[in-house]
């Protein structure tokens, strides 16, 4: 086992760490603070893939930039999904095997509609950056993989900040915990959860847009990452923003290694079985209240 | 009605309806019908554990594809007749059900539907690294002509999947009316005074969970027969994991009658919308119906039905 | 001489930073009528919880007619004898009112070891119980058809049939009127004479002090009084606390 080998697997495994906390970010928002289990969110992240694929390969646009301008269209998109999911289901109280058919159908129409407009080739974009890497010696830094992580971690800081600092974000916090006070100061529990649940659907136009930097993309790509961001959830402990960013980290690590030593097609096995046994055994995560 | 007396029943109008399809002397009927048949059976087995007790399994397509995996895995020792290999398939999938139960059903229903996925998932990988089975690449198996007695192999398939589509609704029925029926009814309306009550929620969820693993493997078990050529992609391909899903939705979850409507009615049209426009779409249509029973009829036809027709559930 | 027939010994429980229950000590004998008073948020329905094994307690044990109950869960609890009612009423939905009563005669009754009804002996008892609590005309109706009173009832009634040495009725009288109020009271009453233990959490003092041979006073998570009906209610601290200003 070669040190070269070692250190540029631990550092692929970083890079890669950060790119799935952007991924997860979302479902973090919308599972870990909302209690809403949206499988679909993969199906979206690959929706905003494929439309940074469009918007490159029509107008030769930057997939990150074209993310940052639909990112009010995939807002708009959660809210919308929101409405319809609060109206059938919350709102009658019903049990979570409808919302959970509602949010898988939702993934299963997003998934077969890619694959009537696009069909099942790969799709990749086209960025100056693609190609190159940053070497420090025996030091591999991959552009495809350091800016979106760069970026992801960009938009983890500013979500949590949000979160953390502005009124709306505090109120999205605080709506986890107790609805009533929440009334009592005057702010709409609904809206306030449409707006959170908003939020964690754009951010899926980010991670789509880092998604197809670093990989070529079809649609059934999106069900890879079911379990790996429900791992790095649970693993991270539940709607905390810097115990998802760790459990991605973790999580890109511990591929990352498996792909090198045991080869690429054990990596989906990796996460889900994580999940697997941090269900089984630790459910209250890493980071876990 | 006795369950010994509805077994009689349908295995009655299962002999009729062979003999109507023989009668045809058309071998398409029997290989469509056979898709239609298996739905019915991975319908009524999701329905077991989705509809009875409200814990949702979104990785069907995982327990089918141990069965058909075990049936080639036995097929490369020796040729096992199939009634064999569908009894060790339940085995096989009703221990995995077992497994899966016991490491996710303390917790919260949404966290055991994502463990299915997951479980899905890995066996995919699995079975994708192993050559035995064929791997990516797949395996052959090559069928004979014939049979004895009945002739022709792919109606005896149909036949077996026949006497295995009523043996799943005997049971399903049965169960629903029995003392376990009861039990899996609290666990869906509210497992906490289910447990207050007396009512051993783990231990009944367990059950469930193995019961409709070993029906779904049962039904996997003849698929390599049936299609020659078996590969991880249709193995553990969509249709699996949606139509599991969307034929009970939409037939209606609480009782037995539902998965069949929803696997008849829905397992025709597939069959239809295949050969005259495309499998993408006839997907798509799948997806967009159990979308739209979710939001709108929850309860599904047969709730309609009732609710039309006034009768209390 | 009397045997204890619970024990609660230490009991706390918290929620996260939450401290709900906070070293519960009490004991109750076999056969006593014991109510358990406090205001809104003391912690009653959480030491009920922990009792019956819906919660875990963190600190202290439980002890029932001399076992340990700590690790069992709450199935186990009801058939070892322990019933309760819930405080918002948590009915089988899709189940019709005789077989939500059904329910624990056959899970708890039935699978008690020694015992074995008939179907018609279920049926009978069903009937029986629905009858305590005068639903016997809805039997075949469905709780989303009964309204919040009788919906109390059926709570009240699915306890009972659980056949336990032990009842636990958290305020089942919410709402009632003055007679059904007197009427519940007069069934646990009779319900005691046949020998079962009754702990009874209520809001409605008239009903507490009919019903209580002893009174037990929950404030903030810890116990703060605790005796007969007479001497608690002049206890100051429960008058501050519980009673008025």
């Amino acid at each position: 086992m070669s040190f070269d080998l070692l250190i540029n697997a631990l550092i692929a495994g970083l890079l890669l760490g950060g790119f799935y906390a952007a991924v997860t970010v979302g479902v973090s928002i919308s599972f870990g603070i909302l209690d809403i289990v949206n499988i679909a969110h993969p199906g979206f992240i690959i929706l905003g893939s494929y439309i940074a694929y469009i918007v490159n390969d029509q107008l030769g646009v930057d997939p990150i930039l074209t993310s940052i301008l639909v990112l009010p269209a995939f807002y708009a998109l959660g809210a919308v999904v929101y409405q319809v999911y609060y109206a059938s289901f919350e709102k009658r109280g019903q049990d979570s095997l409808r919302g959970l058919s509602f949010f898988f159908g939702l993934l299963f129409i997003t998934e077969v509609l890619l694959i009537l407009v696009f069909g099942v080739d790969y799709r990749y974009v086209k960025a100056p950056y693609i190609d190159q890497s940053l070497n420090f010696g025996f030091v591999n830094l991959p552009f495809r993989m350091l800016i979106p992580c760069l970026m992801s971690l960009l938009m983890l800081a500013t979500l949590q900040a949000f979160l953390t600092k502005t009124f709306t974000g505090r109120a999205i916090m605080a709506v986890a915990q107790d609805q009533l006070a929440l009334q009592l100061m005057a702010a709409d529990p609904v809206r306030i959860k449409r707006i959170a649940f908003a939020i964690s659907i754009a951010t899926c136009a980010m991670a789509g847009a880092f998604l197809i930097i670093i990989q070529p993309v079809e649609p059934s790509v999106g069900r890879e990452y079911i379990g790996r961001v429900f791992a790095i959830c649970v693993l991270g402990g539940l709607g905390s923003l810097p115990g998802t960013l760790i459990g991605a980290m973790l999580l890109g690590i511990v591929e990352s290694f498996t792909s090198t030593f045991y080869g690429p097609s054990w990596a989906p096995a990796v996460s889900f079985g994580l999940l697997l046994l941090t269900l089984a055994f630790r459910p209250a995560g890493i980071l876990g209240r | 009605m006795h369950s010994g007396i509805f077994l009689i029943i349908s295995a009655a109008v299962g002999a009729a309806v062979y003999a109507l399809a023989a009668w045809f002397a058309n071998d398409y009927i029997f290989f469509a019908g056979y898709t239609v048949l298996q739905f019915i059976v991975l319908a009524t087995a999701w329905n077991i554990l989705g509809g009875y007790t409200g814990y949702v399994n979104f990785g069907s397509a995982a327990f089918f594809a141990i069965g058909a995996y075990s049936s080639v895995f036995f097929h490369k020792f020796y040729p096992l007749p199939i009634p064999v290999l569908i009894i060790i398939s339940g085995a096989v999938a009703g221990i995995v059900g077992l497994g899966t139960g016991y490491l996710t059903l303390r917790l919260r229903g949404a966290f055991f539907a994502i463990a299915t996925l997951a479980l899905a998932v890995v066996l995919q990988t699995l079975v994708v690294n192993w050559d035995y089975v064929g791997g990516s690449r797949g395996a052959y198996i090559i069928r004979p002509r014939e049979v004895a007695i009945i002739g022709n192999y792919i109606q005896y398939l149909f036949l077996i999947m026949l006497a295995l589509c009523v043996i799943a609704l005997t049971s399903a029925r049965a169960i629903e009316r029995s003392r376990l029926g009861y039990g899996f009814a609290t666990i869906r309306d509210d497992e906490l005074a289910a447990e207050a009550s007396g009512v051993p929620t783990l231990k009944l969820k367990l059950i469930a969970t193995t019961l409709s693993g070993a029906f779904m493997g049962m039904a996997g078990a003849p698929f390599p027969y049936y299609i020659g050529y078996l590969e991880p992609a249709s193995a553990f391909g969509l249709q699996y994991a949606v139509n599991s899903i969307a034929m009970p939705m939409i037939g209606g979850t609480t009782s037995w009658v539902g998965p069949l409507i929803g696997a008849i009615l829905l397992g025709t049209l597939q069959q239809v919308a295949t050969v005259t426009i495309s499998s993408a779409v006839n997907l798509l249509i799948v997806g967009v119906l159990l979308v739209a029973f979710v939001i709108i009829a929850p309860k599904g036809i047969v709730g309609l039905f009732k609710d039309h027709f006034g009768k209390k559930s | 001489m009397a045997q204890k027939l619970l024990e609660v010994d230490g009991v706390g429980k918290r929620f996260g930073g939450f401290v709900a229950l906070e070293n519960i000590d009490l004991a109750v004998t076999q056969g006593e009528r014991v109510g358990l008073i406090g205001p809104n948020g003391s912690g009653k329905s959480t030491l009920v919880n922990c009792l019956c094994g819906t919660l875990t307690n963190e600190t202290g044990n439980v002890r029932f007619d001399g076992l340990n109950m700590n690790g069992l869960t709450a199935h186990q609890r009801t058939r070892l004898g322990m019933a309760r009612s819930f405080q918002l009423p948590r009915p089988f939905a899709s189940l019709s009112i005789a077989d939500n009563i059904r329910v624990p005669l056959l899970y708890t009754v039935n699978a008690r070891a020694g015992t074995h009804l008939s179907s018609h002996q279920i049926d009978e008892r069903c009937q029986e119980f629905l009858r305590l609590v005068s639903l016997d005309g809805k039997a075949q109706k469905f709780p989303r058809d009964l309204s919040q009173v009788e919906m109390r009832k059926l709570e009240l009634a699915r306890a009972m049939a659980a056949e336990p040495k032990l009842l636990i009725a958290d305020e089942a009288m919410a709402g009632l009127s003055h007679v059904e109020v007197d009427d519940i009271v007069a069934l646990l009453i009779r319900l005691n004479e046949r020998g079962i233990t009754v702990i009874l959490i209520e809001h409605i003092m008239r009903a507490v002090m009919n019903f209580s041979q002893r009174l037990i006073v929950l404030v903030s998570g810890r116990k703060i009084a605790d005796g007969s009906p007479d001497d608690v209610i002049r206890d100051p601290e429960v008058e501050r606390a519980y009673l008025g200003q």
